[in-house]
C-alpha cells in the first residue's frame, strides 16, 4: 500500500469526491457509447489519426469549451465562497487549488486553444492553401496539448492539485512550502502543452510566409492571418523562456537544485522575473488573434473595408516588440529602485499607444458604415467600451508609484480580467459564431446568441466593476474569506451574482449549439455573411482539399472583389492534388508523453525511462519512415466539386 | 580553378578554428574575470555570425531580409531580456 498511498489526495473534501465520480462516470459512460453506436473506428480514422488542420481545429475547439467550463465551475466556486463574509463553503487549501487551477486552466487550456482552433481552421483557408506547413506536427502539437491538459486535470482527484497561484511563485511554490505533488503537475502539464505550443508556433510561421495563394504578398494578407503572424512569433521568442524557467523549477522541486530557492545561492525572484518574461508577450499571444478576429467581423459587418490597414500592421508589429519589454510591471513591488520602475513604467505606457490606434482604427471603420447587428458584431461593439475600461485601468496600474496601492489587490484581478474577457473570451466567441457555418454547415440561433450576448455583457461588468472598489478598500487578492466589519461583504455579493449571469451566459450558448444542432436550416449558403476574405470561397462544408484550384489574389479583400468587380479568383484547371496521409503517431505520443509526465509528477523514474525510450522510438520511426503521401484524382475532385463539397 | 575553390568556406573554417582556440586559451591565461569576459562574448558573437552566415548560408535565399530580420529581432529580445533581468535583479537596488 506504501506505493499507492502517493496518489491520495492530501486534503480530500467533498468537491474532490464530487469530481471523482464525475470524471469515472463521464469516462464509463463514453466507452459504453462508443462501444454501443459503434463508434471507435470512426473515431480513430476520422479525428484521433487525422492530420487536416479543420479537423485538428475542430477538436481544439472541444477541448477549449470543455476547459472554459472546468474554470468556470472553478470560478462559480471562489465568488460563492466569498460572496458573504467569514463563508465556510471552502476550506483555505480548497480555494487556494480552485484559484490555482482557474488561472491556469483558463489561460493555458481554454484561451490558448480556443486560438488554435480558430487560427488552425481559418489561417489556411484564409491565405488559400490547402493545410498547414508540417500537416503531421500540426496533430502532434494538439495532441501535446491534450495531454498536458488531461495531466494538469487530473491533479484534482489523484496526488492534490497545485495550490500556489497560476503563477507559481518560489519559494511558495518550492518544496519547503508545498509539499504535495501538486506544483510537479503544475511544472510538466505546462512544459508538455508548452512544447506543443511551441511546435504550433513555428508550423504557423512557416505556413504563412510560405505557403500564400499566388498574388498574395505579406501587405495582402487578411488582418486576421497578420495577427497570427505576429502572434506565432512572438509564441517562437516567448516559450523558450518558460521552458527554462520550468525545468528550473522542476529540478528544484524533484533534485533539490537551488535555482529558486532562498539559500545557497539561490535567487526566488529570479523565477517571478522569468515567468513573467514570457507572462507578458503570453498576454498579447492570447490578445493579438482576438484583434485580429475583431478586424474581420468588424469591416464584414460594417461593409467596409477595414480601416488604416497598414497602421494596423505596424501596431501589431510595434506591440510585439513593446510586449518584450514591461515585464518588470508585474513585480513593481519587489524592492528595487525608482530607475528601474520609471523604466518599465514608461514601456508600459508606451504600449498603450499601437493599441489605442487599433482601437480608433475600429471605430473609423464603424464610421459611415451600414453596420449589420449580428451576434458576432454585437460581440465585437461590446469589446470596445468594456476593453477600453479594463485597458485604461492597466495603464493606473502601470503607474510604479500608484501600483504600490493596487499591487496584489482585487483593483488588479477587475483589471485583468475586464481586459482578458472582452478581448479574448469575447472574440473567441464571436469567431466562433462567425466562422461555426464554415466548420458545420449550419448557423447558430442569432436571437439565442444575442440573448447570451446581453447576458454575458452586463454579468461582466457586474461581477468585475465591484472588485475595483473593495480592491481599493484593500480586499487582497487570492483571499479565501473576510471578516464582516472589512465591508467587502456588499461588493462580494454584487460579483457573485454577476458570476450566476456569466454562468446563465455560457449555458445558454450551450443551449444554442444544442437547439441549432436540431433545429438550424442545414441549406445555407456558402457565404451567409456577405463576407469579404478567401476562407468563404470554399465550398461548405469545406472539402479535404480546402481548394480545388488556389486561388490568384490581386487584393487585400480578393473575395469581396471577385463578388463586386467580377475579379477571376480561380483561373487554372484543376489538377491531381497531393494530400498527406493520416497517421496514428501523432496520438500515440500523446499518450505516451502523457505517460512520461505522470511519471516524472510522482517520481517514478523506472516507468519515466521507458517512456523517455518510448518517445525515442516514436521520433526514430518518423525519421525512418516512407509517407509520400497520396493523390486525389481530378474525376474525384469534379464530383465533390459538383456536389458543392460533400463527400460521396 | 579559382572559381572552383570555395575560399570563402575554407576561411570561414580556419576563422572558427581560431576563434574556438583563442577562447579555449583564455584557461591558460591568468587574465582578470572582467577581461576573459570580453574576450569571450566577443568571439562568441564572431563565431556565431560566421556559423549563422557561412555554414547556414543565411543571406543565399530570397527570404535573405526575413531571416535576418528575424535574426535581429531574436538578438534584441535576447539582449533586453538579459540586461533587464540584470537591471531589475542585481544593478536597480540602491
Amino acid at each position: 500500500m506504501d506505493f499507492l498511498d502517493r496518489f491520495a489526495v492530501p486534503n480530500p473534501g467533498p468537491t474532490i469526491y464530487a469530481s471523482m465520480v464525475a470524471i469515472a462516470l463521464t469516462t464509463i459512460a463514453i466507452i459504453i457509447g462508443l462501444t454501443y453506436f459503434k463508434k471507435w473506428g470512426y473515431l480513430w480514422r476520422e479525428w484521433l489519426t487525422t492530420v487536416d488542420h479543420k479537423r485538428i481545429g475542430i477538436m481544439y475547439l472541444i477541448s477549449a469549451i470543455l476547459m472554459l467550463f472546468r474554470g468556470g465551475v472553478d470560478a462559480i466556486m471562489m465568488r460563492a465562497q466569498t460572496a458573504v463574509p467569514d463563508n465556510t463553503l471552502l476550506g483555505a487549501q480548497e480555494y487556494n487549488e480552485i484559484f490555482t487551477t482557474h488561472g491556469v486552466v483558463m489561460i493555458i487550456f481554454m484561451a490558448m486553444a480556443f486560438i488554435m482552433a480558430l487560427m488552425n481552421f481559418v489561417i489556411p483557408l484564409q491565405i488559400g492553401t490547402r493545410d498547414v506547413a508540417f500537416p503531421r506536427l500540426n496533430a502532434l502539437s494538439y495532441w501535446l496539448y491534450f495531454a498536458g491538459a488531461m495531466l494538469f486535470n487530473i491533479s484534482f482527484v489523484v496526488g492534490g492539485s497545485p495550490d500556489s497561484g497560476w503563477s507559481s511563485y518560489f519559494p511558495l511554490a518550492g518544496t519547503d512550502f508545498s509539499e504535495s505533488v501538486g506544483t510537479n503537475y503544475y511544472m510538466i502539464a505546462l512544459q508538455i502543452s508548452g512544447i506543443g505550443t511551441l511546435i504550433t508556433g513555428i508550423n504557423f510561421i512557416t505556413t504563412i510566409l510560405k505557403m500564400r495563394a499566388p498574388g498574395m504578398s505579406l501587405m495582402k494578407m487578411p488582418m486576421f492571418t497578420w495577427s497570427a503572424l505576429i502572434t506565432n512569433l512572438i509564441i517562437v521568442f516567448a516559450f523558450p523562456v518558460l521552458t527554462v524557467a520550468l525545468a528550473m523549477g522542476t529540478m528544484d522541486r524533484l533534485f533539490a537544485t537551488n535555482f529558486f530557492t532562498t539559500e545557497n545561492g539561490g535567487m526566488d525572484m529570479l523565477w517571478a522575473n522569468l515567468f513573467w518574461v514570457w507572462g507578458h508577450p503570453e498576454v498579447y499571444i492570447l490578445i493579438l488573434p482576438a484583434f485580429g478576429i475583431y478586424s474581420e467581423i468588424i469591416s464584414t459587418f460594417a461593409r467596409r473595408n477595414l480601416y488604416g490597414y497598414k497602421s494596423m500592421v505596424y501596431s501589431m508589429i510595434a506591440i510585439s516588440l513593446l510586449s518584450f519589454l514591461v515585464w518588470v510591471h508585474h513585480f513593481f513591488t519587489m524592492g528595487q529602485g525608482a530607475l528601474v520602475n520609471s523604466i518599465f513604467s514608461i514601456t508600459t505606457m508606451a504600449i498603450a499607444v499601437p493599441t489605442g490606434i487599433k482601437i480608433f482604427n475600429w471605430l473609423f471603420t464603424l464610421r459611415k458604415g451600414s453596420i449589420v447587428l449580428t451576434t458576432p458584431m454585437l460581440y465585437s461593439l461590446g469589446f470596445i467600451p468594456i476593453f477600453t475600461i479594463g485597458g485604461v485601468t492597466g495603464v493606473m496600474l502601470g503607474m510604479a508609484s500608484a501600483d504600490y496601492q493596487y499591487h496584489n489587490t482585487m483593483f488588479l484581478v477587475a483589471h485583468f480580467h475586464l481586459v482578458i474577457i472582452p478581448g479574448v473570451v469575447f472574440a473567441m466567441i464571436a469567431g466562433l459564431f462567425y466562422w461555426w457555418p464554415k466548420m458545420f454547415g449550419f448557423m447558430l440561433n442569432e436571437r439565442l446568441g444575442k440573448w447570451s450576448f446581453w447576458f454575458i455583457a452586463i454579468s461582466v461588468c457586474l461581477t468585475f466593476f465591484p472588485m475595483f472598489i473593495s480592491g481599493l478598500d484593500g480586499q487582497a487578492r487570492r483571499m479565501y474569506t473576510y471578516s464582516e466589519s472589512t465591508g467587502f461583504g456588499v461588493w462580494n455579493m454584487i460579483s457573485f451574482i454577476g458570476a450566476i449571469g456569466l454562468a446563465i451566459g455560457f449555458a445558454l450558448i450551450v443551449y444554442n449549439i444544442y437547439y441549432s444542432v436540431r433545429y438550424s436550416p442545414r441549406n445555407i449558403p456558402a457565404d451567409p455573411w456577405n463576407a469579404r476574405s478567401l476562407e468563404w470561397a470554399t465550398a461548405t462544408p469545406v472539402p479535404d482539399y480546402n481548394f480545388a484550384i488556389l486561388p490568384e489574389v490581386k487584393s487585400t479583400e480578393a473575395f469581396w472583389d471577385s463578388k463586386i468587380y467580377g475579379d477571376k479568383l480561380f483561373n487554372k484547371r484543376i489538377e491531381p492534388i497531393h494530400m498527406p496521409n493520416n497517421s496514428g503517431m501523432p496520438f500515440i505520443m500523446g499518450i505516451i508523453f502523457f505517460i512520461w509526465g505522470f511519471a516524472f509528477v510522482f517520481g517514478l523514474w523506472i516507468l519515466l525511462v521507458l517512456s523517455t525510450i518510448g518517445i525515442g522510438i516514436c521520433l526514430a520511426l518518423r525519421s525512418y519512415e516512407k509517407d509520400e503521401g497520396y493523390y486525389i484524382p481530378v474525376d474525384e475532385i469534379e464530383r465533390v466539386e459538383k456536389t458543392g463539397g460533400k463527400k460521396k | 580553378m579559382k572559381e572552383l575553390f570555395p575560399r570563402k568556406h575554407v576561411y570561414g573554417f580556419i576563422s572558427s578554428l581560431l576563434l574556438s582556440i583563442i577562447a579555449l586559451s583564455l584557461y591558460y591565461f591568468d587574465l582578470t574575470f572582467q577581461l576573459s569576459m570580453s574576450i569571450l562574448l566577443i568571439t562568441a558573437f564572431f563565431q556565431a555570425a560566421i556559423q549563422l552566415i557561412v555554414f547556414m548560408h543565411a543571406g543565399e535565399t530570397e527570404d535573405k531580409k526575413s531571416i535576418y530580420i528575424t535574426i535581429y529581432y531574436g538578438v534584441f529580445i535576447a539582449l533586453v531580456t538579459i540586461f533587464g533581468t540584470l537591471l531589475a535583479l542585481i544593478w536597480g537596488y540602491y
